[in-house]
C-alpha cells in the first residue's frame, strides 16, 4: 500500500487541466474533436476553438442534438469530446446517451462540466447530483470522476484511447492536488492513505476531504484507509472486497445522490458477501439543495472532512 | 455480427450494373419487382414473429429499395468501408423492411430473416449496428436518427470525403423536438452531403398526423430551417432516384416522399390499424398474391 498523500493548500479548477490536455491531444491527433452546446466558455474550450476552429462543433443550446452529433462523429472514426454542463448533458440527453452512445457502442467521451453542486447558488436546476445514479444504470458506459487536475489530465488521455464510451466528470469546484504522480487507471481504485479500522471510499471533490478526515481520525486513534474511487463504473469490486477483509467498516462519500451513485455501487458489492461490513453512505439523499454556495451546500449535506471523520470514527467504535 | 452472403452480394452487384445499363422502363420494373419481393419477405417475417410494424414497412420499402439497389455507394461485403455512403433508418420500428432489404443485397444470409425477433436473434425488433452489418446506428426511440446523421455528415466534411449521408425518417417522428435541433444545425452548417427522406404516409400509431399534432406545411418548415426541399411520390422509384441523386446545392436536402402506409396490400393501405397489427396466414397469402400480380 502507498504512503499517505496529504492535500496541499493550493486548490485548482479541474477544467483548466482538462482544456490544456484536450488541446495537447488535438495537436497530436486530428481525430480529436469537441462538440458543445454553446458552452465554449464554461467548458473552457476557448483555446481549443482558437486553435482548431473547424474541429469545434458548437450546435448551440441543443443537448439532444449535441450528443447525437457526437455519436455520429464517433461512428465515423472521430474521437469526440462532447462537453456541456453536467446537469444538461445528462438530464436533457439521457436517451441519446443510452441509445446513440452506449447501446450503439459509439466511443464518445461525454464530458460533464461543473458537476455536483459546483453551480451552488444557481440552484438544483443547475446541480448535477443525479448523474451518477442515472448513468450507472446504463450498460457499457464507463463513469469516471477524477479527484484533481493531475488525475483529470490522465483520465482525458485515457479517454481519448477508449474503444468504449465514457462519461467524465470535470470538476469546477476547486480541489487540492491529491493524486501525486499516480496515473489514472480505468476501473481501478487507488489507495491514497492506508488504514486498518475503516475504509473511506471517495470520489471527486470528496477525496481531499477524506484524506483530511483520515488525518483527523488518526488523532482519535482510528486508522482510516482512503480509496480514491475515480472509476464509478465499472466499479473496482476487488478493492472493496479487500477493504472488507482489511478493515471493519466502509464509509462512502460523493457529491451526488446516494440512491444510485458510488455509495449504492459499493453497497451492492458489500451485501453480496457472506459477511457484510457496516456502511455509511454520505451524499445527497432525496433532497433538493437550499440556496447557498458550493462550500455551504457540501456542509449542509454533511460532506465535510469533519462529517467523514465522524462517520468513520462512529463506525469504528460501534464495531468495537 | 452477422457476415455477408457473397453469392447474394454478387447478385446485388449484377443488379446494380444491369440497372445502370437499363432504360427508364426497365429500371422502373426492376425496382418495382425488387421492392415487392421484399414486401412479401417482410410479411412472412412478421407472420412468423407474430410482431412487427407492417404498415410502415410497406410504406418505406420503395425508398429503401431505391437507395440500396440504385443509389448508395456501399459494399455488402465491406460494411465498414470508411468512405461508404451512410443510410440511417431513423424510423427504427420498420426494422423488418431494412432487414429484408439488407438480406436481399447480401449484407447477411436471407436465412437469418427466419429468426426475426426470436430469442437471441441478431434481428431485434429495432436495428442494432453491433449485430447487423449495414446498420449504421441503433435506432428505435424516435427523433434519434437525424442528429446522429448530422454528426456523420460533419465527419464527412472534416474528412473531405465525398460520401453522402441519407437518413430516412417517419413523418410522425418529426413531432420529436430533437429533429428540429438537428435540422437547425444541418441548415446552419450547410451540410449539402446530407439528405433526409421523410416517409410521409400521414399516419402515426393512433391516428392521422394532421389530426394529432399537424406537420404541414412540412416543406416550408424545412426550407425555413435552411434546407432544399424536394417533394416526390414515395412509390415512384424513378422520381425517388432523381431526388436522391440530383446535384446538390449548398444546403442539406429534404426529400418529402409522399407514401401510403401499407402500400401494395389493398386491405392495409392507408388504414391506421395496420400500424403494427399482425396479419394472419390467410391475410398473408392474400397479400402475397396481390404483390405477385
Amino acid at each position: 500500500m502507498s504512503a499517505a498523500v496529504h492535500a496541499g493548500s493550493q486548490t485548482f479548477d479541474c477544467r483548466m487541466a482538462f482544456a490544456e490536455e484536450l488541446i495537447a491531444l488535438a495537436r497530436a491527433d486530428e481525430r480529436i474533436v469537441a462538440v458543445c452546446n454553446d458552452s465554449v466558455g464554461s467548458s473552457n474550450l476557448v483555446g481549443f476553438a482558437t486553435e482548431f476552429p473547424d474541429r469545434l462543433i458548437n450546435v448551440g443550446i441543443a443537448e439532444q442534438d449535441m450528443v447525437g452529433v457526437g455519436a455520429g462523429l464517433a461512428l465515423s472514426g472521430y474521437i469526440p469530446f462532447v462537453c456541456a454542463a453536467a446537469p444538461f448533458l445528462t438530464g436533457r440527453a439521457l436517451e441519446q446517451i443510452k441509445a446513440d452512445v452506449a447501446y450503439s457502442q459509439a466511443p464518445v467521451v461525454l464530458c460533464g462540466m461543473s458537476p455536483g453542486m459546483a453551480y451552488g447558488e444557481l440552484g438544483p436546476t443547475h446541480h448535477s447530483i443525479e448523474d451518477l445514479s442515472w448513468l450507472r444504470a446504463i450498460a457499457g458506459l464507463g463513469i469516471v470522476v477524477p479527484a484533481d487536475p493531475a488525475e483529470t489530465r490522465s483520465a482525458v488521455r485515457w479517454a481519448a484511447t477508449s474503444a468504449t464510451p465514457v462519461f467524465l466528470r470535470v470538476g469546477r469546484f476547486k480541489v487540492p492536488a491529491v493524486t501525486g504522480e499516480r496515473s489514472f487507471t480505468f476501473g481501478t481504485a487507488s489507495c491514497l492513505h492506508d488504514g486498518t479500522d475503516v475504509t473511506v471510499v471517495a470520489a471527486g471533490t470528496m477525496v481531499s476531504r477524506a484524506l483530511q478526515a483520515a488525518k483527523e481520525a488518526a488523532a482519535e486513534g482510528v486508522s482510516v484507509r482512503v480509496l480514491n474511487m475515480s472509476t464509478i463504473a465499472p466499479l473496482d469490486e476487488q478493492a472493496i472486497r479487500q477493504a472488507m477483509r482489511d478493515t471493519r467498516a466502509i464509509v462512502t462519500a460523493e457529491e451526488a445522490t446516494t440512491t444510485g451513485g458510488l455509495g449504492a455501487a459499493v453497497a451492492a458489492v458489500v451485501v453480496a458477501e457472506r459477511a457484510p461490513v457496516p456502511m455509511r453512505m454520505l451524499g445527497v439523499h432525496r433532497e433538493f439543495a437550499p440556496t447557498g454556495n458550493t462550500a455551504f451546500l457540501l456542509e449542509h449535506f454533511g460532506l465535510t472532512a469533519a462529517d467523514i471523520r465522524a462517520a468513520a470514527v462512529e463506525l469504528a467504535r460501534t464495531d468495537d | 455480427m452477422l457476415a455477408a452472403d457473397p453469392r447474394t452480394a454478387a447478385d446485388w452487384r449484377r443488379f446494380r450494373q444491369q440497372f445502370a445499363d437499363a432504360g427508364p422502363e426497365r429500371r422502373r420494373e426492376m425496382l418495382w419487382e425488387r421492392a415487392n419481393q421484399s414486401r412479401t419477405t417482410d410479411l412472412h417475417m412478421i407472420g412468423r414473429a407474430g410482431l412487427g410494424h407492417v404498415g410502415g414497412d410497406l410504406s418505406v420499402l420503395d425508398i429503401l429499395t431505391t437507395l440500396f439497389f440504385a443509389v448508395l455507394r456501399v459494399d455488402p461485403e465491406k460494411p465498414d468501408w470508411p468512405d461508404r455512403d451512410r443510410l440511417v433508418l431513423s424510423k427504427g420500428h420498420t426494422a423488418g423492411a431494412l432487414y429484408a432489404t439488407l438480406a436481399a443485397a447480401g449484407f447477411f444470409p436471407a436465412a437469418e430473416l427466419d429468426t426475426f425477433a426470436g430469442p437471441h436473434s441478431a434481428l431485434n425488433g429495432h436495428p442494432n449496428r453491433v449485430k447487423v452489418p449495414g446498420v449504421e446506428t441503433n435506432t428505435g426511440p424516435l427523433g434519434h436518427g437525424l442528429p446522429v446523421s448530422v454528426g456523420m455528415a460533419v465527419a464527412g466534411r472534416l474528412a473531405a470525403s465525398s460520401r453522402h449521408v441519407y437518413v430516412v425518417l417517419g413523418d410522425g417522428e418529426l413531432q420529436e423536438g430533437s429533429n428540429w435541433e438537428a435540422a437547425m444545425t444541418a441548415g446552419n452548417r450547410r451540410l449539402s452531403n446530407l439528405t433526409a427522406v421523410i416517409d410521409r404516409n400521414r399516419l402515426q400509431q393512433g391516428a392521422r398526423t394532421e389530426d394529432t399534432n399537424g406537420l404541414d406545411p412540412l416543406d416550408d418548415k424545412f426550407r425555413a430551417f435552411g434546407w432544399d426541399v424536394l417533394e416526390v411520390g414515395g412509390h415512384d422509384h424513378l422520381a425517388l432516384l432523381d431526388a436522391f441523386t440530383a446535384p446538390r446545392g449548398e444546403r442539406p436536402t429534404c426529400v418529402i416522399a409522399n407514401t401510403i402506409k401499407g402500400k401494395g396490400v389493398s386491405f392495409m393501405e392507408d388504414r391506421v390499424e395496420w400500424h403494427h397489427k399482425v396479419p394472419n396466414a390467410e391475410q398473408i397469402s392474400a397479400a402475397t398474391a396481390e404483390l405477385a400480380g
